[in-house]
């Protein structure tokens, strides 16, 4: 009876303290909160942070809470608060707040890196605690986290290879499962098809697959990235076009690439100086928040539904999945998208790709699919002029 | 009453910035050269001092006002984690870290990382800049005093290859280069509230070198790229004097006795002269050729190091060389020199200490440390500092 009086009476007060602490930190947070483009709100932030740096632990939570609706330069002037006075605290011999970090960790609506931050406050002051907590992670919207609990999950799977390949398989397929990192997500997929199993890499990333390709249209002297062709004021899948050495038309191009490279080079040969233009069509089951996320080494420029997304002229600087990520308002039903993708006129041999990858993902990583989309990439089920 | 005021500011400014400090990348105006004249020529195993592990990799450069050292490193997966972390330069015990999260792009080659340009300081703050082209601005007891997101605020100021120019501090400006095959351009930055005081177009193409003061009372910053070279006015970002013929894109300049001794078609020797747009060239040589490295003066030589490794000492006056040296290489870091002694470390950690004095050069001692090592060596109150994507050494006389 007392004990529990106890506790709950710590929880009250601990309420009570982290409301005081909210109120007293609103203006400060509010100031910090300004801060935008070209250092726009920095000398009422610098104001503001040594208010705020200058807070008690118990305040820690009301920053990270802070993060949730901050701008990611907010986050940044909140972050270093927060280490400042975690660092005080513990080095004066002090506390930090393990009851409310712990119950900020657990919600899972907050900003995933303050969650993350508070999971590593917590393990700064119990390592063994927050290490029992890791495997819970899993399926979390913090990529950090999840990331920790799928290495978790690779190395038990690693483990069992030995001994148990069935404790293994199923111990890979739930990393993959959970896995939204590149590194991780290409460890499990490796593993699954050593032990003989099949892997879906272009569903399990979310890759466009199918593409009607036009092209090519002329990139000499890099015009082409400015010169807006045909496909940029209407997609007329039906229409000719004049291209750069004579008419050029849709065709079909369906990539069987386990990353969902799209490759110009297949059905154009190893061109120089040229302009190709990728269009696609996804059907999505509901409207939505989304990302789409693009890899390519050449110029790019992708429209959705329509619009100019963004746009980029370096070429041959190296590529990777997710390089760029462009949020996006999926709607119900059909959207449209073209990606144009210019290639240079320089001739060395890491200069010879002509490519992209681009998959539909939410902020996690986790691929959102098609509502028609099939199980593994088309074979057979579009007319196909090229494959790559 | 002011004059006493000023003589005053003067003297905290004096006690604040010492000699020897070590304030930005190749440290004195970017010249390499260590403002003392002795520092431990035989290294050995006993000229490790300390060494502390970092939480991140990177390229910069450690950097030291007075008894701190600051340097800066990146880490995770994304290399999205920007560590800034100041240490005791007596025993090398860490006084203070912030860490902020990426707001650009953060995709570099692999051998790169986020951590590569070497921040500077003004003797009171502290300006970081990364390959995300985040900048932050602290004071030395890592109290923050703005934040820029300049990959934020320029969406295509990136490089997939990583961004490497390390920024300088003239006056109340901070100059960074952010120049890339997209969105390239100079900015002076308010070193006081981190707005633009002016942004400069700059060529579109990749360049990984870092702006060049020229010092004295009318202060000039020298902005290299493929292009050529532009010197500029620190406050306002007007050019003085330009050069178009053409400039490495890696290796930075140095500038010794009035002449500009740039990294183009080997070495070209310029003299620049007030209200002139354009330099004097004196000469030009392509048998200095420094290819990462920046070369350096010391006295009457200019040193390049080439890709295989190979010290050239030519004659500032008309570029001539004058012997040249095997060293093991290869580098990625820049010399730095203290007296007639060069102190360079290879991409493997063999440290290398070179007797420029010598008839032929010699190498007066090496030390290995065992690991990767891409960044510059500093130099202050008589010790190295050299770091690795894990380790932060300080090498001198124990």
């Amino acid at each position: 009876m007392n004990q529990r009086f106890f506790l709950s009476l710590g929880v009250a007060l601990v309420t009570v303290s982290v409301q005081a602490a909210e109120s007293d930190l609103k203006p400060a947070l509010a100031a910090l909160k300004k801060v935008g483009p070209e250092g726009r709100g920095n000398a009422e932030a610098a104001s503001a942070w040594q208010t705020l740096s200058k807070a008690d632990a118990h305040s820690i939570p009301v920053l990270l809470a802070a993060m949730d609706d901050a701008n990611d330069l907010a986050v940044n002037w909140l972050r270093a608060a927060v280490d400042t006075i975690a660092d005080r605290e513990l080095k004066a011999g002090g506390k930090l707040p393990i009851a409310a970090l712990h119950a900020f960790l657990g919600g899972t609506r907050h900003h995933p890196r303050a969650r993350r931050l508070a999971f590593e406050l917590i393990a700064r002051v119990e390592p063994a605690e927050a290490d029992k907590l890791v495997p819970t992670f899993a399926d979390d919207p913090s990529v950090e986290l999840r990331r920790d609990a799928v290495q978790r999950l690779l190395e038990t799977a690693d483990a069992a290879l030995a001994t148990n390949k069935v404790g293994a398989t199923k111990g890979f397929r739930a990393a993959l499962n959970a896995a939204r990192d590149e590194g991780q997500i290409k460890k499990a997929a490796a593993e699954l098809r050593k032990l003989g199993q099949e892997v879906d890499l272009p569903r399990h990333f979310g890759f466009l697959m199918t593409w009607k390709i036009i092209g090519p249209f002329d990139n000499a002297k890099l015009v082409g990235f400015d010169a807006a062709y045909p496909p940029e004021k209407e997609v007329n899948l039906a229409a000719e076009h004049d291209g750069k050495a004579g008419k050029v038309r849709w065709s079909d191009l369906v990539t069987k690439d386990d990353y969902g490279m799209v490759n110009f080079n297949k059905p154009f040969g190893d061109l120089k100086g040229v302009t190709g233009y990728a269009f696609t069509e996804f059907n999505a089951a509901s409207a939505r928040p989304a990302e789409l996320r693009l890899g390519c080494k050449n110029g790019w420029k992708i429209w959705f539904n329509g619009k100019l997304l963004f746009g980029r002229d370096e070429y041959h600087r190296g590529s990777r999945i997710d390089q760029y990520r462009l949020p996006i308002e999926l709607k119900a039903g059909k959207n449209t998208l073209l990606v144009k993708a210019c290639q240079n006129e320089e001739v060395k041999d890491w200069t010879k790709e002509w490519e992209f990858q681009l998959r539909v993902c939410d902020a996690t990583g986790t691929a959102i699919l098609a509502k028609d989309r099939p199980a593994a990439p088309a074979k057979t089920a579009l007319k196909t002029t090229a494959q790559n | 009453m002011k004059k006493l005021f000023a003589i005053s500011l003067l003297a905290i400014a004096a006690n604040a910035l010492t000699a020897a400090d070590w304030l930005q990348f190749r440290g004195p105006n970017g010249t390499g050269i260590a403002a003392e004249t002795s520092a431990p020529t035989k290294l050995t195993e006993q000229s490790v001092v300390w060494k502390i592990p970092l939480p991140g990799r990177g390229l910069s450069s450690a950097i030291v006002v007075g008894e701190r050292v600051f340097v800066t490193a990146s880490s995770g997966v994304e290399q999205d984690r920007l560590h800034v972390l100041c240490f005791s330069a007596k025993d090398g015990s860490k006084l203070w870290e912030r860490q902020f999260w990426a707001t650009g792009r953060t995709m570099t080659h692999h051998k790169t990382a986020g951590a590569a340009p070497t921040p500077c300081s003004d003797g009171k703050r502290l300006f970081c800049i990364f390959s995300s082209n985040d900048v932050a601005c602290l004071d030395l007891d890592g109290n923050v005093l703005w934040l820029r997101g300049l990959g934020r605020d320029y969406p295509n100021a990136s490089n997939s290859l990583g961004m490497a120019s390390s920024p300088v501090i003239v006056g109340d400006t901070l100059i960074c280069q952010v120049e890339n095959d997209s969105e390239s351009f100079a900015v002076g930055l308010d070193a006081t509230t981190g707005a633009n005081r002016w942004k400069l177009d700059r060529p579109k193409m990749a360049n990984w070198t870092s702006p060049l003061i020229l010092p004295g009372a009318s202060a000039l910053v020298v902005l290299q790229s493929g292009k050529g070279l532009s010197a500029i006015e620190p406050r306002t970002g007007k050019e003085m004097w330009y050069y178009t013929d053409g400039a490495a894109t890696i290796p930075s300049s140095t500038f010794a006795n009035g002449v500009f001794y740039a990294a183009a078609k080997g070495i070209t020797a310029l003299r620049p002269a007030a209200g002139n747009p354009h330099p004097e060239q004196l000469w030009q040589t392509a048998q200095l050729s420094p290819a990462t490295a920046s070369p350096i003066v010391i006295g009457g030589k200019i040193f390049a190091l080439n890709n295989a490794g190979i010290l050239s000492a030519g004659d500032v006056k008309d570029g001539a060389r004058l012997w040249q040296l095997r060293l093991t290489g290869p580098f990625s870091g820049s010399p730095v020199a203290v007296g007639a002694h060069l102190y360079l470390a290879n991409e493997k950690g063999l440290v290398q200490v070179v007797n420029t004095a010598a008839a032929e050069g010699e190498v007066a001692s090496t030390l290995d440390l065992k690991e990767i090592v891409l960044a510059t060596p500093s130099v202050a109150h008589g010790a190295l500092y050299i770091r690795s994507d894990k380790t932060l050494w300080k090498l001198g006389a124990r």
